[in-house]
């Protein structure tokens, strides 16, 4: 039975990461963000629900699945429904390919696909579907002026992600997730971050963007388009863009700590998967530092900052490497 | 039935049958995000024949780039609601012919080919993304300029279109 065993695997696969996702980077991810911007503004942030507010979003999350859920009267009902699945689903897609650690059996990894860096970039492009259906179902003026913003954003800053991609690709002589963690691997061998400064910024510029937030969180500004895309959306579709948006940004931490950081690679006496866990949240808090600290782009800057900065400097960056590659 | 042919059937379900709403649906939006389960059904099927890199550039290109770029397309025009397009217009009986020509075409190819299977011991090709980098710029380098060229061309009319009212 190689294709039931197959289907079961799949099934509990989903289940896991699902309910990692959900528990981990939505809920964990939004009390961080609220403790953290808290501790940035010298507020305390929650702090009354369970100890020290730890499961307010725990709470926040059961108030939801309790709200009305709201449809507006003039709203494409078909696109406005699927929109809701779309976004946390590729979120959720992204992390077949990532390597969380290692065990005496092998990688822990859902499955090491040979294109895992290529299957990274197309999973995390259909999120621009999910948004331009939301923004579009809504039959609102501002979740559609927030839609196209969002496609524009995505869609230029895929870019300069891809020629990351296959810069680090180009170093390791792959495309797999694995091999690219071990060849990072001993004493010969630094962290990408060292060998390739340069691509482990403009990653982290393009991820912020790729996830929409300060200072590219012209998507879903408050202060001119109410939430942007998501407006119209109330109760438990809301929470699932949220998942989707906390998912696909602990995807791409996930991700940067696997082409750059080492992966799960780290001293021995602390476990692999802590070490990973570990260079997460670093870069997680990375994120979060700049969202509170940086005002806002305008939506030219933004896209001049990709076309006439980034695409240049990571396509120079790769033909330098792979000139070097070549020499080696 | 395997269950490679069930999930043959599968994929070829749902391909044709988003790939019929695209071209019956009144709405353009409907029709356009009907194109994604088209592509990823395609995507289903590269998979099933073991051509992953291809599997992901379909995802990659097509139900990631190509799909958004004609819902924006649809977005920026119409007044953003692309309601009440019609799906025909004067060259329906060309568009019939073409079509029934291409599908008689390929009807005849598929016919002919003799889809025997490989003599035993035979090893299928190489099909990396190393192996396709190497046919794209060696056996293959003239095609490949020739597309670079072309999609330069139309990038560069694309803006000439586009800024010619300063």
């Amino acid at each position: 039975m190689h294709w039931g065993w197959e289907v079961l695997r799949a099934i509990v696969g989903t289940v896991i990461i699902f309910s990692g996702v959900a528990v981990i980077a939505a809920m964990f991810g939004v009390l961080l963000e609220r403790k953290i911007s808290a501790w940035m503004q010298s507020r305390l942030g929650p702090k009354h629900v369970g100890p020290q507010g730890l499961l307010q979003t725990v709470a926040d999350t059961i108030k939801l699945l309790q709200k009305e859920n709201i449809v507006p009267s003039r709203a494409d009902r078909l696109i406005f429904a699927s929109a809701v699945v779309i976004v946390p689903l590729a979120a959720l897609l992204d992390y077949v390919v990532i390597p969380f650690g290692t065990t005496r059996w092998g990688p822990l990894i859902f499955r090491d696909l040979n294109i895992g860096v290529l299957y990274f970039a197309a999973t995390s492009s259909l999120v621009v579907i999910g948004i331009l259906m939301a923004g579009w179902g809504s039959n609102n003026k501002y979740a559609l002026l927030g839609g196209l913003r969002s496609a524009a954003q995505l869609v230029t800053y895929e870019v300069p992600i891809g020629v990351v991609l296959v810069t680090v690709a180009l170093m390791a002589g792959s495309l797999s997730t694995v091999t690219i963690v071990n060849g990072q691997a001993g004493a010969h061998h630094l962290w990408y971050v060292l060998q390739q400064p340069v691509a482990f910024v403009i990653f982290l510029i393009a991820a912020t963007a790729e996830v929409n937030r300060v200072p590219f969180d012209l998507v879903e500004a408050e202060s001119e388009l109410v939430a942007g895309y998501f407006s119209e959306y109330s109760g438990m579709r809301f929470a699932l863009f949220q998942l989707g948006e906390y998912g696909e940004m602990f995807a791409m931490a996930a991700m940067a700590v696997t082409l750059f950081l080492g992966g799960w690679l780290g001293f021995s006496f602390l476990p692999a998967v802590l070490w990973f866990v570990i260079k997460l949240y670093a870069v997680i808090f990375v994120f979060m530092w700049v969202r509170w600290t940086y005002p806002r782009f305008r939506i030219d800057q933004m896209l001049n900052f990709s076309w006439k900065v980034l695409i240049p400097v990571s396509v120079l960056n790769l033909v330098v490497t792979a000139f070097f590659v070549i020499v080696r | 039935m395997t269950g490679e042919a069930i999930v043959f059937y599968l994929l070829a379900a749902v391909t044709l049958g988003s790939g019929v709403m695209v071209v019956t649906s009144s709405n353009i939006v409907h029709a356009a995000a009907a194109l994604v389960p088209a592509f990823l059904g395609v995507t289903g099927l590269y998979i099933l024949l073991n051509a992953e890199f291809v599997a992901g550039i379909q995802v990659l290109i097509y139900a990631g780039a190509i799909t958004v770029l004609i819902l924006f397309a649809i977005m920026l025009t119409e007044g953003g609601t692309g309601l009440g397009t019609r799906q025909r217009n004067e060259q329906a009986a060309v568009g019939t012919a073409v079509a029934a020509a291409m599908a008689a075409l390929l009807i005849a190819v598929a016919v002919r080919t003799g889809w025997a299977p490989p003599p035993a011991g035979a090893v299928l090709p190489s099909y990396t993304p190393g192996a396709i980098g190497q046919s794209f710029l060696r056996q293959n380098i003239l095609v490949f300029e020739g597309t670079s060229i072309v999609l330069l061309v139309s990038l560069m009319g694309a803006i000439l279109i586009a800024r010619r009212e300063d």
